[in-house]
């Protein structure tokens, strides 16, 4: 419960694909507030028409991802007094995608570049063969692990000042899961996942400077999986020619 | 960026790393008896050796410069096809002919 309560100043991003403004509102604080929490007041006191995203409230879905004061983050789990700027919040819909309304981005470029990395699985066996059985810690499976808990949130992509200067670049979440796939030894054909992820859109694009990795809520490191598939995609040119 | 420029470029980089150590050191070591423009062109003009160093370094680093620069405009100014490639070929060509020039007035000319 709050002891006293303040009224914080947020300014929340109003508009459509074609043009919009910030609008200010005053939400009074409370204890152990997240941002979802003031944009849910807001929407459920002050204005209903507010569109904005959330599913699972506990950092699960990806869902929930917003600009918060300039910083792409995940507002489920974000809580207030972490990222009060004064008595200031600025929250707008997420960087480096189309918007469709108010907080609400269309999630389709981000979604269709996991399809264009070959992120998907390419079945080495057919459902009649028997399981086969991974050592977790073989090579492959730990390089997986560091990759796996991605929550399709969008946040890495929206971190990726390459993305925003090469609206073909795959982005960060997509090529992670492109490295995961390439590690899989149950994966049938890693070689379209190399000519996927080598093209012009492709890693080789990636300025290694870690945007993806710092804003990652899930604390997982896209970076370290796109040096991967470079090192990957090199080494596949030398050994088709050689 | 593509597979090839890529791996041109790390190569580029590779020749360029012990060439930069190579240069300093002997910087380094020469400056001690005092620097004038008449004692290092005493030691390097008509040197094959030193002509083969620094134009080794202006071919790399023209590579390796046009490729970056070829990155940089189009991501900041959006070139695309053959406009992009036109200017990765001006920068590369127009710095092989400054530091060619320059290379040989200090080594053989
Ligand atoms: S390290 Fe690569 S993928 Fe990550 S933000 Fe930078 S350019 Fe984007
Ligand atoms: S890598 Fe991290 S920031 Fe990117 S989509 Fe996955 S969970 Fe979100
Ligand atoms: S609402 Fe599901 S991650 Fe935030």
């Amino acid at each position: 419960m709050s002891t006293k309560q303040e009224d914080i100043d947020v300014s929340v991003w109003r508009g459509d694909p074609h043009s919009g403004n910030y609008e200010n509102f005053k939400v009074p604080a409370q204890e152990s507030q997240t941002i979802l929490d003031v944009i849910s007041w807001i929407q459920q006191n002050q204005d209903a028409t507010l569109s904005y995203r959330f599913a699972c409230r506990v950092g699960m879905c990806g869902s929930c991802a917003m600009m918060v004061n300039g910083i792409p983050r995940w507002t489920c789990r974000t809580h207030l007094n972490k990222v009060l700027n004064g008595n200031k919040l600025v929250v707008a819909p997420l960087r480096n995608l189309p918007v469709i309304k108010d907080l609400v981005t269309d999630m389709d470029p981000f979604f269709d570049k996991w399809i264009a990395a070959e992120g998907l699985h390419h079945p080495s066996k057919t459902r009649l063969d028997p399981i086969e059985e991974i050592e977790p810690k073989s090579i492959g499976r730990v390089e997986i692990d560091t990759g796996i808990e991605c929550i399709n949130c969008s946040i890495c992509y929206a971190a990726c000042d390459t993305v925003t200067n090469n609206s073909d670049y795959l982005g960060p979440a997509a090529l992670q899961r492109a490295w995961t796939v390439y590690n899989d030894v149950k994966d049938a054909d890693k070689q379209t996942v190399l000519d996927a992820v080598s093209g012009d859109g492709g890693c080789l694009n990636c300025h290694s400077q870690g945007s993806c990795s710092v804003h990652c809520p899930n604390d997982l490191n896209p970076m370290n999986a796109i040096a991967g598939l470079k090192r990957a995609t090199v080494a596949s040119l030398f050994s088709r020619k050689g | 960026m593509n597979i090839r420029l890529y791996v041109l470029q790390r190569i580029t980089a590779l020749i360029m790393a012990p060439l930069t150590l190579g240069h300093i050191a002997v910087m380094i070591y020469a400056v001690q008896d005092g620097l004038s423009a008449s004692e290092i062109l005493g030691r390097t003009q008509g040197s094959i050796i030193w002509f083969l160093f620094y134009g080794t370094f202006v071919v790399a680093v023209s590579i390796h410069a046009a490729i970056g620069v070829r990155v940089i405009v189009s991501e900041t100014f959006k070139f695309v096809g053959f406009t992009l490639d036109a200017f990765a070929w001006f920068v590369l060509l127009a710095m092989l002919f400054m530091g060619g020039r320059a290379v040989l007035a200090v080594t053989l000319l």
